[in-house]
């Protein structure tokens, strides 16, 4: 029988507010002191009252704007009632039959196929407290951390419509994009500002009743996920093909052995006696106040995307990568900003500031796992590189290798030239010497190019670079060797 | 006893103005009141004469530099219920019996701003959950006219302080008539307020869309005072309202010639005791001579009051007092063996009987399968509450009604039958669900126990019901009788 696993994505992302969900605390909490970052709402000392962040709102509105949703003109709170020991008042105040947002989408590509993600909701509730647990440095007991109480999540829900580990990693990197482009939420996973959960059921292909679902959480990078779905649907196509009963219950993922384990079966699942939060009046949000915020959203992916090719005339393909992730455009214009061209040049310097980041760069970051907004290159730095491989001052090889040291050092492009002789020989008679010692070394090649094989010049002017360590400019190198072994054969 | 101890707030700053007292020696007064007294009275939680005393010394100084308001200099009961910085703030529960908040409630915060001196913390039904005080953790409060009586609650300690001598007002809570009907049986007057028309900011949370905080005192005239100085809104809740700025003492007068009152008559049925219907009856005549037109009218909802505030009450209360969990504040057990052992012998050692009956009450009212049947059916009532009343306000001005069914009964008569002690608060149930104002006033006396009498009034109008309560005061003399003690 063959299966097809149905998937749905439950987002938890933290909303860059300046204050927290229900009162004035700084809501910028990560380097704070433990517990420093706290008042009588967030720690649920009694008698405090909740007050909404107007500015949450606003964030889950354009959120959901920006996923295509439709907006609750009526929203409100609702009380969500479970006990735990990071869950300060008992209950989280979440969103129940009212979210903000409903009923939107999200579009993906995998496979060069495009998918239509539809999202069932996006909704406000207020995060909880860290807890750190027994260890050494807790001398046994299990610390708890309230700077974390009370800063604003939002809760994106996509439909069941995902139908492979691939489709959810894209839409979930999709999703961190646009948060990002929002300016909602840094969309880190690592420090947990974007967090995901997944339900999974597998069903004969074509079937149209859903199986049953297993919810898999502590999934802390697109690459778990994709590795706890992978995983997930293995144990499942198993199960199924032994004729085991799949039970509905929620597994953890373990990222050392890369396995999902039973967690709490459904018999132990919450009864969260969801009632409406009686300490906030409901919201009405005005079509004006929406329609102020849809026409002031920013840029998203995809307009950013057809600009750049209009603008700059870049490829598909570069316009993509570049708008695939926000601080890279980012960083792709301040590159463009840097350049001093006139405008007749910009759409060739553009696409090279794109083709270096998308190559060189991309490589560079991707081998360090560095985000590019930590990148110790500046962008006016690149430029300054690119215009000494155009002057001719270094040469494209050479480009790299002095890319790789700005990479790492933080250095500018001219000491590094300065400091490592990088400089290109281009002085005729140093690399006509060069070249006649090749000629004489390789006489095949050299017999071969003479008949009119032209491929073989590329392995001649090979070996003057390599002779030059580099450094021989390889233009007028190739033109050297072409005349040195034109005018022997006369 | 005291003669300074019998004074009203305006006949106090009266002769403080006057520099005929200071409020030194009116503060001194009342605390030798409460050595005095206490004893018998168990009134308060926690006194606190040195800040008492160093307050009344800055208010003095207040009259001398003649930056004094109304309520300078003049000592105060604050209900165990309202968070007071640096003062220990009970509850009424072992839960909290060491809890030391570190912030101000809006209402106390507003009232120091005044000049009021604060005498110390009011004893109470533990968590407000109560109709006598004998909740309380700590001890129950006497009644000042008959020291075997209760004194009402769950602001028993704040009606009892005011009656007897020990504080000259309190704030008191009320969420389902814990202001008024311990008002009534202490002899006292007493307002629960609109809801949202007093911030709930540092009150600590029984039922949230029912608590509000009221003052307790003397006579309306004190009534309307400490309203101006409590009303209005507060950033600090969300649920409190945007009025526009009022003078509640402007409303007093006399003229109430032309007012409808009606008399709804599920209030004068079975189950109230004889004298309370007749004492309220009189008064409906005074008010008739007085120029207003009185009515009998029906409120026949009003019998499912009390189903629905026990559906609601106590569902908001399984929520609001979940944050019980002995890790931030209140009782912890020693050496638990884990997290939830803590927390659980934390809830069983901190909450009392009727608590954990309230909370277990509301939990199963919000458990799936329940909760369309109990919550939300509670609220279509209370809707439907709140219309009835709505409906018959087109009518009338004013209802008159009495405060709680019977006068004050014996300590210990009803504390093995909860739904004996649920009915003292039939009276005074439907104005708290439906978030209208309503006042109790002294109307009478019934084996020398006082009569209340509550006078309800639509949304945002206290000042037809303070006027009213003004105009009976003003030929009654039922609110200057003092207990003997």
């Amino acid at each position: 029988m063959e299966l097809e696993p149905i998937i749905g994505l439950e987002v938890h992302t933290q909303l860059l507010t300046k204050s927290k969900m229900f009162c004035l605390c700084d809501a910028n909490y990560q380097i704070a002191e433990p517990n420093s970052k706290v008042c009588p709402v967030c720690m649920a000392l009694p008698g405090s009252l909740p007050v909404i962040n107007r500015q949450a709102i606003e964030f889950v509105i354009m959120t959901g704007l920006a996923l295509n949703c439709s907006i609750n003109e009526f929203t409100q709170f609702d009380r969500k009632n479970y006990a735990y020991p990071d869950l300060v008042k008992g209950y989280q105040i979440s969103q129940y039959d009212f979210p903000v947002a409903y009923e939107g989408f999200l579009e993906i590509e995998t496979d060069d196929q495009p998918h239509r993600i539809g999202i069932t909701r996006a909704h406000l509730e207020e995060d909880v407290a860290k807890m750190q647990h027994n260890n050494d440095s807790t001398n046994g007991h299990t610390l708890i951390d309230l700077n974390r109480c009370g800063i604003p999540l939002m809760e994106i829900v996509s439909e069941p419509e995902i139908s492979s580990p691939e489709q959810a990693r894209e839409y979930l990197i999709k999703l961190q994009n646009i948060v990002r482009y929002l300016e909602v939420s840094t969309g880190d996973m690592e420090e947990g500002s974007f967090r995901c959960d997944a339900n999974i059921s597998l069903r004969p292909k074509g079937s149209k009743t859903l199986g049953t679902k297993v919810e898999i959480k502590n999934m802390n990078s697109f690459r778990s996920i994709h590795k706890a779905l992978t995983f997930e649907i293995k144990r499942q196509t198993i199960a199924i093909n032994n004729n085991e009963v799949i039970i509905q219950e929620t597994r953890g993922w373990d990222e050392e052995k890369e396995i999902t384990f039973s967690q709490r079966s459904k018999e132990f699942a919450h009864d969260y006696r969801y009632f409406p939060e009686p300490d906030l009046k409901p919201i009405k949000i005005s079509k004006e106040h929406i329609e102020n915020l849809k026409s002031s959203l920013p840029e998203m992916p995809q307009e950013r995307r057809d600009r750049l090719i209009k603008n700059y005339n870049l490829s598909e393909y570069n316009a993509k990568l570049i708008t695939s992730n926000k601080a890279t455009a980012d960083y792709f214009e301040a590159c463009l900003t840097s350049h001093s061209s006139k405008s007749s040049q910009q759409i060739e310097i553009a696409k090279s500031i794109a083709n270096w980041i998308n190559t060189e760069l991309a490589k560079l970051l991707n081998q360090t796992n560095t985000p590019i907004e930590n990148i110790k290159i500046s962008p006016k730095s690149l430029i300054n590189l690119l215009n000494l491989i155009e002057k001719g001052t270094i040469n494209s090889t050479q480009g790299k290798q002095v890319l790789e040291k700005m990479f790492d050092t933080g250095k500018s492009s001219e000491q590094i030239v300065e400091e490592e002789n990088f400089s290109q020989i281009s002085d005729l008679d140093s690399i006509r010497s060069i070249v006649k010692d090749i000629i004489v070394q390789h006489p095949d090649p050299v017999q071969d190019y003479a008949n009119g094989k032209e491929n073989a010049i590329g392995f001649l002017v090979g070996q003057v670079m390599k002779t030059s360590k580099g450094k021989a400019d390889p233009k007028i190198s190739k033109s050297l060797l072409i005349e040195e072994i034109l005018s022997g054969t006369k | 006893m005291n003669i300074l101890t019998d004074l009203t707030i305006h006949e106090a700053h009266k002769l403080l103005k006057e520099r005929k007292i200071s409020s030194v020696e009116l503060t001194d007064a009342f605390l030798e009141n409460i050595d005095h007294l206490e004893s018998k009275i168990h009134a308060f939680i926690s006194v606190t004469p040195e800040i008492a005393r160093s307050a009344a010394i800055k208010a003095d100084k207040k009259y001398q530099e003649n930056s004094a308001s109304t309520l300078t200099g003049i000592p105060m009961q604050i209900k165990d219920v309202i968070s007071s910085k640096g003062i220990k703030t009970t509850c009424g529960s072992n839960m909290l019996k060491d809890y030391i908040p570190t912030y101000d409630a809006t209402v106390l915060s507003r009232l120091l701003d005044e000049g009021a001196i604060l005498l110390g913390k009011g004893n109470m039904d533990e968590f407000a959950m109560g109709s006598s005080t004998e909740n309380s953790f700590f001890y129950p409060t006497a009644n000042p006219w008959n020291l075997n009586r209760v004194p009402g609650g769950s602001s028993g300690g704040g009606a009892a302080a005011v009656a007897s001598g020990e504080s000259i007002f309190a704030l008191g809570s009320d969420t389902g008539g814990s202001v008024r009907q311990p008002a009534a049986l202490c002899g006292i007057t007493g307002l629960k307020p609109t809801y949202g028309l007093v911030s709930r900011f540092g009150l600590i949370a029984f039922a949230s869309s029912l608590d509000q905080i009221g003052p307790m005192t003397r006579d309306v005239e004190d009534c309307a005072i400490i309203l101006n100085a409590i009303y209005g809104k507060d950033i600090n809740d969300s649920t409190s309202l945007n009025v526009t700025p009022a003078d509640y003492t402007q409303s007093l007068d006399e003229n109430i010639k032309g007012l409808r009152i009606g008399l709804p008559k599920e209030y004068f049925a079975e189950g109230i005791q004889t004298e309370v219907r007749e004492s309220v009856l009189k008064a409906a005549e005074l008010f008739k001579q007085a120029g207003a037109i009185v009515e009998e009218c029906s409120l026949p909802l009003t019998k499912y009051s009390l189903a629905v505030y026990y559906v609601l009450a106590p569902s908001e209360a399984s929520a609001n007092l979940a944050r019980y969990d002995g890790v931030r504040y209140g009782v912890t057990p020693t050496n638990p063996k884990n997290a939830w052992e803590s927390i659980e012998s934390t809830r069983g050692m901190g909450f009392g009987k009727e608590v954990k009956r309230r909370i277990m009450l509301g939990t199963y009212a919000l458990s799936s399968g329940y909760y369309d049947a109990y919550y939300v059916k509670a609220l279509k009532v209370r809707s439907l509450i709140r219309e009835e009343f709505t409906n018959v306000f087109k009518k009338y001005d004013a209802l008159l009604t009495p405060t709680s069914p019977t006068v004050a009964f014996p300590i210990g008569l009803k504390t093995h039958d909860p739904v004996a002690m649920y009915m003292n608060d039939a009276c005074t149930l439907a104005a708290s669900i439906a978030g209208i104002p309503a006042l109790s006033i002294p109307c009478g006396f019934h084996d020398g126990l006082p009569i209340g009498m509550q006078i309800i009034t639509t949304y945002l109008q206290e000042s037809t019901a303070l006027k009213l309560g003004y105009t009976y005061q003003k030929m009654t003399d039922w609110h200057i009788q003092r207990p003997q003690l």
